[in-house]
């Protein structure tokens, strides 16, 4: 038996830290697994205890990337735990800084972490010396999603102004008039981006994945819904015990997710597309019909283009809160903390960032536990790896561990939650 | 510019969740202009080129919780120059080093169902307990705009511009009305400067995340803190968040029991 391995010890430009194996027999893909070796930090362990007040502080450290949908999935479960509801000009303020942390984030890894696989450039800063204006206007956008997080959220990582019950202070319409006019430059300069992505060579691979999202009765998914899938899921975020299972595996700090009943499933941008194209502006359509998308991309080397379209559409809808924006009476609606026990999911750009809850009648958490998107995608990625790897094994190992690599960038893993990332090492012989 | 003549910058991550590196690309403005001035020599975040060692300048972000990290980390110093760590993981033990306080199985046992696949030590460390340390910007997260400070003045070969007074200080800048006098309950007295005064400008008090400044007076704020109504309990949760293991806030939190 002819057995070989092909290792990657730490890879690049994903947040975290990660390791890849393969393992190749008698010219078969044997095994594909994303080692996570980013140290735990336990926060579910140390939340016990901690006052319903100090959540939205504590869980923004899980991730520097995506601080807000930890943020907003635990105060929908704390409001959800005490009774209490957040709507009107409040609501559309926390869908509003999510779409910062939407652009932020999409922008970092289109731009910086992902366009370079296609264009073969090891970094942002190298690409910028061939594609100065595009890693210019990459950046540029980047930095509009972070002046919405300043604005509402006083800075870009851990925002200190998000509360149970709303925000400790909202933004007066005058500075988020100012703010309007840099989000419409930026939103051409998205318009341009999601174009130029278009562009790049896509290997030609589909994938069948099972796509599982939030979905919404009018809007793009962002802070509510229930949970759906392509295959028929269909419930609501509090009975996702009953349909989903965490799996703990020797080779990863971060927990593994997986539907009862059928297994691997996708989170993220292309899911959230293919299962929510009918709820995006006509206008965010038709850029994604000319970016040579259809309503379902099952393509993950596209995914690229996915995230440059809902940067386009996180503007449009920033666009639209502003333009109705009536400062609220108040900052925060009253919450009463009581026994309970409480659900929240929200759209992280990564995907679904789902957490429970349970509170003492004084506010004190007494359990807690935290699903964030890339533990609930690994076994997918790791299928992916699987399926990738296998259309290129007659090549030299250095290409099979670029495309592995580069497939593991489609996911835009973020190991930062208490999960980290990769090693590639391919065996085979 | 040739790579010889330029500076060698090495980014290291250790566990921490990614914030305080990710400042360095949110210097939208500066990235490409200090990628011109500096070689980018080791940053995984954001390159797959991993260029060996020695390093003129290396960042550090997180904490040291792994018997695999505490070894890394001489590694890294060895290779270096000069060593800054950036954060309050690197710091202090940021958030992590709740488990100090804490016994490190059940919190194992809490989050996963197999705690024999889980290799973790029982404290989470900041850099300056394992190895030499050139410099320590605190925050959580850091400031973008003194961590550009900061890499200027090693560059420059000049002590940082980093004030050590408090937040107070920055709230009178901002002409911030003082969120304590209004019965809100503050940290900013005893925090060091940074943020901008961000909290009490956005109606709330601040919550430390800075970490302790030059020299803080934590029992009078204590002191004050009780006079508002606060409980010990509250006054001991407040310490023990991001830098928890940072010398005056561990003694002030002991203080206030558990």
């Amino acid at each position: 038996m002819a057995t070989k391995s092909i290792l990657v010890d730490y890879l690049a430009r994903v947040e975290g830290e990660g390791a890849l194996d393969l393992e190749i027999t008698d010219g078969q893909v044997t095994s594909a697994q994303l080692k996570i070796f980013e140290p735990p930090r336990f926060f579910e362990a140390f939340l016990r205890g901690r006052s319903y007040t100090e959540v939205a502080d504590i869980v923004a450290r899980i991730c520097g990337i995506c601080p807000i949908a930890y943020q907003m999935s635990a105060m929908h479960a704390i409001e959800d735990a005490f009774g209490a509801k957040v709507e009107g000009q409040l609501r559309a303020l926390r869908r509003l800084i999510y779409c910062g942390e939407w652009i932020e984030s999409h922008g970092l890894h289109v731009v910086m972490l992902h366009a370079p696989d296609f264009l073969g450039f090891p970094d942002g800063i190298a690409m910028a010396r061939d594609h100065g204006a595009l890693v210019k206007n990459g950046l540029a956008i980047k930095k509009a999603g972070n002046e919405i997080m300043q604005v509402l959220g006083g800075r870009e990582i851990h925002p200190v102004s998000v509360k149970a019950g709303g925000f400790h202070r909202v933004p007066t319409r005058t500075e988020l008039a100012a703010l309007a006019e840099k989000l419409k430059r930026a939103r051409d300069l998205a318009v341009t981006q999601a174009r130029w992505v278009a562009t790049f060579p896509f290997p030609d691979i589909e994938r069948d994945y099972e796509f599982v999202s939030l979905r919404h009765p009018d809007e793009y998914p962002f802070n509510e819904g229930r949970l759906v899938s392509n295959r028929g899921l269909d419930i609501d975020i509090a009975d996702y015990d009953s349909e989903f299972e965490e799996r703990h595996v020797a080779h990863s700090t971060a927990l593994h997710s997986v539907l009862k009943r059928r297994g691997n499933y996708l989170v993220g941008p292309l899911a959230r597309y293919a299962l929510n194209f009918d709820r995006l502006p006509a206008s965010v359509q038709a850029l994604a019909r000319e970016s040579g998308l259809g309503p379902v991309c099952r393509n993950p080397f596209r995914s690229i283009v996915v995230r440059a379209v809902e940067i386009v559409y996180a503007f449009e809808e920033a666009l639209r809160i502003i333009a109705e924006y009536e400062p609220p009476a108040a900052a925060s609606v009253t919450i009463e903390p009581r026994a309970g026990v409480g659900f929240g999911c929200t759209e992280a750009p990564r995907g679904l960032c789902w957490h429970r809850y349970e509170f003492e009648a004084d506010g004190a958490i007494k359990t807690a536990r935290i699903v964030p998107p890339t533990s609930q995608n690994q076994p997918t990625i790791e299928d992916d790896l699987r399926a990738v790897a296998s259309t290129v094994l007659d090549q030299p190992d250095d290409t099979i561990r670029h495309l592995c690599e580069q497939s593991i960038r489609n996911f835009d893993p973020c190991i930062s939650c208490s999960t980290h990332f990769l090693k590639l090492s391919i065996r085979r012989s | 510019m040739s790579d010889r003549t330029r500076p060698r910058l090495a980014v290291w991550k250790f566990a921490s969740c990614d914030g305080c590196q990710l400042s360095l690309l949110d210097l939208e403005d500066e990235l490409l202009t200090l990628a011109a001035e500096i070689e980018i020599a080791n940053f995984p975040e954001a390159s797959s080129v991993f260029s060996e060692g020695p390093y003129d300048l290396s960042l550090v972000e997180g904490s040291i919780t792994t018997a695999h990290d505490a070894e890394r980390i001489h590694k890294v110093r060895e290779q270096s120059k000069a060593l800054i760590t950036i954060g309050a993981c690197a710091t202090s033990g940021g958030i992590q080093a709740l488990r100090n306080f804490a016994d490190v199985n059940d919190f194992i046992s809490a989050v996963y169902a197999s705690p024999q696949y889980i290799n973790t030590l029982a404290t989470s460390t900041p850099i300056s307990a394992h190895v030499k340390v050139d410099y320590e910007l605190q925050g959580c997260p850091i400031n973008k705009a003194q961590l550009a400070e900061v890499i200027s003045a090693f560059l420059a070969g000049r002590k940082p511009n980093i004030a050590a007074y408090s937040v107070c200080v920055e709230c009178k800048l901002r002409g911030t009305n003082c969120v304590m006098v209004q019965g809100v309950p503050c940290l900013g007295p005893v925090t060091h400067a940074g943020c901008g005064a961000i909290c009490p400008a956005f109606r709330r008090g601040c919550y430390g995340c800075f970490g302790p400044m030059e020299t803080p007076n934590t029992p009078a704020l204590s002191q004050e803190w009780l006079a508002h109504g606060a409980t010990p309990l509250d006054i001991s949760r407040a310490f023990r968040t991001f830098n928890a293991a940072s010398a005056p806030f561990l003694k002030e939190s002991e203080a206030h029991g558990d």
